[in-house]
C-alpha cells in the first residue's frame, strides 16, 4: 500500500473512532445519569436536595448516618450481607459438587439427574409463591407422630394443601435454605468439567488421587474463573432479591435492604430525599463491589463461554 | 457434542450420593414440592389471615375468566405481556447498538465496556427508587427543569400513560447491562472473514450489520428475548412495587379494572398476601405464570437443540 493511500486510511480511521468515542461518551452519561444523580443527590442537606442543582454538598455523612440509623438501614445491610454471602457460597459449594458427580462419576441414570435438575430453570420461585410460603410459614407439627402421620400418608401430603411447615417467618433460613441450589450452577460446572482434556484427568489418577485430592489439587484451581462468575451472578441476584423477602419477613429484624428501601418511602411523612439517595447508594455499593472484583472472571468464565 | 461420559474416571457406589444428594433434596423439598403445592392450592379457597380452606374444584381458574373478577386478571395479563414486550422491543435494538460501539477497536474501550455493563449489579429496588426522585412531580429534577424551561409539570406517575412509559423506560434501563454482556461476548466471538470478505466486496457499515452481524448474533437474541421476557413477568415487581405499587388506575373501558401498572406478579402478590388474601385464586394466577414460563422454555429448549444441530 502507498503512503499516501495508508494516509488516507489512518485519517478515515482516525475521524471514525472520534464519532465513536463521541457517541459512546454521550450513552455512557445517559445510562450512568440516574446513578451520578443518586450520588450527587445524597451529598446534599435537605434544602439543596430539592434544587435542580448538581453540585456535591457537605451533608454525605450526615444523610448516610440518618439512612443508616434512623432507618434501620445498617441492620438490613448485615441482614443483607449474610443471607448474599450464605446464598452465594452454598450455592457454589452444592453445584460445584453436583457438576462433580455427573461428569466425574460412572455410574447409570445421569441424564435424568441432570434433566431434573436443569428443569428447575423452569419453576422460578416467585410462580410458585404461594406453595413455598406456605411450606416456609406454616408451623411444624408439634410432635414427631403428627409429622410421620402427615408425611406417611401420600393423599393428605399430596393432594390437600401444606398442613406442616418450616415455621421459618422469624428466621435467616426463610431466606437462605430455598436458594441454596442453583441449576445454572450446575450447567455451568458440568460444561466447564467436561471441557478438560480427558489426558489432564488420567495423568492425575495415575498419580493415585482420589476424588477429595483431586478436587482440591487439579479441579478449584483449574475452575477459577468459573468459581468467580458464578460467584458474581448468585451475589448480586441473591442481593437483588426482593419480592421473597417482601413476603416472608415478618419483622425489621430480619428484613433484607431492598425491601428496607421501600420501607423508607413508603413511611407517609414528608421524604427526605437526601437521605432515600443515601440510602440507595448504601445498598448498590456491595454489588458494585463484587462486580469491580468478580468482572474479569466473569467474562471469561461465564459470557465468553456460553455461547458455545 | 461431548461425551458425557468422557471424564467419568471414578466409580463409588454411595459416595456418588454424598455429592448430588444436597442438590437434589434443596430442588425436591424447596421447588419441586411447593410448585405441586401452587397447582394443589389452586383447587381450594383458601384465607392467610382466617387460616381456612375449602376444596372448590375449578371455581379459582374459572374466576380468572369469567365472573367480577375476571376482568382486572385478564388486564393484568395483557398489560404483563404489553411490558415485556416493549421491554424487548426497546431494549435489545439499544443493547446491540450499545454494543457495537463498545466492541469498536478504540483507546479506552475496556473503560467504556465496564461503563455500560455495571447496570447488571442494579437492582429493581434501586432503580425504582432513584425513578421515584428523578419523576416526583413536584421536586423531581425533570419536572423542575420542565416547568423553568416550558412551565409544564407532568403528572408522572398519576397519568396511565405516563406512568406505563416511566414504567418501560426504567425496566429497559435497569436491564441494558444484562443485555450488553451477552451481546458483547457474541460479537467477540464472530469471526473476522465474513466481514473482511464485505469490506473487499465494499459492503457500507449498514449492510454490513443488516447483513452479516446481526444474523450471527440471532442465537443471543433469541437467548436475550427469552430472558427479557421473564424479566418482564417476574422481577419488575420490585420496580413496580416501589415506583407505582401497580397503579394508577387505567381510562375507562377495558384498562380500569385495575392498576395500569399491574403486571400478573403483582396481582398474584395483592391477592395472595394483600388485604383480601385470596390465597387460593392468587394460586391460580400462579399457575398461569408457570404455563407461560414453561412455553417460553420450550421454545428456547427446542431452539437449542435445532442450534446443536445444526452445527454438527
Amino acid at each position: 500500500m502507498s503512503d499516501v493511500k495508508l494516509k488516507r486510511r489512518k485519517n478515515i480511521y482516525y475521524k471514525e473512532s472520534v464519532w465513536i468515542h463521541v457517541l459512546l461518551i454521550i450513552t455512557v452519561i445517559i445510562v450512568c445519569f440516574p446513578i451520578l444523580f443518586a450520588f450527587i443527590k445524597s451529598t446534599q442537606s435537605t434544602a439543596e436536595v430539592l434544587s435542580p442543582m448538581m453540585h456535591p454538598g457537605t451533608s454525605f455523612f450526615h444523610n448516610i448516618k440518618r439512612a443508616l440509623i434512623d432507618y434501620k438501614l445498617g441492620l438490613y445491610m448485615k441482614n443483607s450481607l449474610i443471607i448474599s454471602v450464605a446464598v452465594t457460597a452454598g450455592k457454589i459449594v452444592l453445584s460445584f459438587m453436583a457438576a462433580f458427580a455427573l461428569v466425574f462419576f460412572k455410574f447409570r441414570g445421569k441424564e435424568i439427574l441432570f434433566a431434573f435438575i436443569i428443569i428447575t430453570l423452569m419453576l422460578p420461585t416467585e410462580a410458585l409463591i404461594l406453595g413455598l410460603f406456605d411450606l416456609v410459614a406454616n408451623h411444624p407439627a408439634q410432635n414427631i407422630g403428627d409429622f410421620l402421620k402427615w408425611i406417611l400418608n401420600p393423599t393428605e401430603l399430596l393432594f390437600q394443601p401444606i398442613k406442616y411447615g418450616f415455621g421459618w417467618s422469624q428466621n435467616y433460613l426463610a431466606i437462605i435454605a430455598p436458594f441454596m441450589a442453583s441449576a445454572t450452577g450446575v450447567f455451568l460446572f458440568r460444561q466447564h468439567f467436561s471441557s478438560i482434556p480427558r489426558l489432564m484427568v488420567d495423568s492425575a489418577i495415575i498419580d493415585g488421587a482420589g476424588p477429595l485430592i483431586f478436587i482440591f489439587h487439579i479441579l478449584i484451581p483449574m475452575s477459577k474463573n468459573t468459581i468467580g462468575a458464578l460467584a458474581l451472578i448468585q451475589f448480586i441476584y441473591v442481593w437483588n432479591q426482593y419480592l421473597w423477602p417482601r413476603v416472608i419477613v415478618r419483622y425489621d429484624v430480619n428484613q433484607v435492604v431492598q425491601v428496607g428501601l421501600n420501607k423508607i418511602i413508603a413511611t407517609g411523612d414528608a421524604v427526605y430525599w437526601g437521605e432515600v439517595m443515601a440510602a440507595t447508594v448504601i445498598a448498590l455499593v456491595p454489588p458494585l463491589i463484587v462486580f469491580g472484583l468478580l468482572y474479569n472472571s466473569f467474562m471469561k468464565g461465564y459470557a465468553l463461554s456460553s455461547n458455545k | 457434542m461431548s461425551n458425557n461420559n468422557e471424564n467419568a474416571v471414578f466409580t463409588g457406589g454411595w459416595k456418588i450420593l454424598l455429592f448430588i444428594l444436597p442438590t437434589i433434596l434443596i430442588l425436591v423439598v424447596f421447588l419441586y414440592f411447593p410448585a405441586w403445592h401452587s397447582i394443589v392450592l389452586s383447587f381450594f379457597r383458601s384465607n392467610l389471615f382466617l387460616g381456612t380452606r375449602k376444596f372448590i374444584g375449578f371455581e379459582n381458574f374459572r374466576n380468572l375468566f369469567i365472573g367480577p373478577l375476571a376482568p382486572a386478571f385478564i388486564q393484568s395479563l395483557f398489560q404483563t405481556i404489553f411490558l415485556s414486550l416493549f421491554i424487548v422491543i426497546i431494549g435489545l435494538p439499544i443493547s446491540v447498538f450499545l454494543a457495537i460501539l463498545a466492541n469498536k477497536k478504540i483507546r479506552g474501550a475496556k473503560v467504556y465496556r465496564m461503563l455500560l455493563i455495571w447496570p447488571f449489579a442494579l437492582s429493581p429496588a434501586v432503580a425504582g427508587t432513584i425513578f421515584l426522585f428523578i419523576f416526583n412531580p413536584e421536586v423531581g429534577i425533570i419536572n423542575t427543569l420542565l416547568d423553568s424551561l416550558f412551565s409544564i409539570k407532568p403528572r408522572w406517575l398519576d397519568s396511565p400513560i405516563l406512568a406505563v412509559i416511566l414504567v418501560i423506560f426504567a425496566a429497559v434501563w435497569k436491564n441494558l447491562g444484562y443485555n450488553i454482556v451477552f451481546y458483547l461476548a457474541a460479537l467477540q466471538n464472530i469471526p473476522s472473514e465474513p466481514l473482511e470478505a464485505a469490506d473487499i466486496d465494499g459492503a457500507g457499515p449498514f449492510r454490513k450489520f443488516f447483513n452479516i452481524v446481526l444474523p450471527l448474533l440471532s442465537p443471543t437474541t433469541f437467548f436475550l428475548l427469552f430472558t427479557n421476557l421473564s424479566y418482564g413477568f417476574f422481577e419488575t415487581f420490585g420496580l413496580i412495587d416501589i415506583l407505582t405499587s401497580g397503579g394508577p388506575v387505567g381510562p375507562p373501558g377495558f384498562l380500569d379494572h385495575s392498576g395500569i401498572t399491574t403486571t400478573i406478579m403483582y396481582k398474584v402478590f395483592e391477592d395472595g398476601f394483600g388485604g383480601s388474601s385470596n390465597m387460593g385464586f392468587a394460586a391460580a394466577e400462579g399457575v398461569i405464570l408457570l404455563i407461560m414460563v414453561g412455553i417460553f422454555a420450550y421454545f428456547q429448549f427446542s431452539h437449542l437443540g435445532k442450534r446443536v444441530h445444526y452445527q454438527g
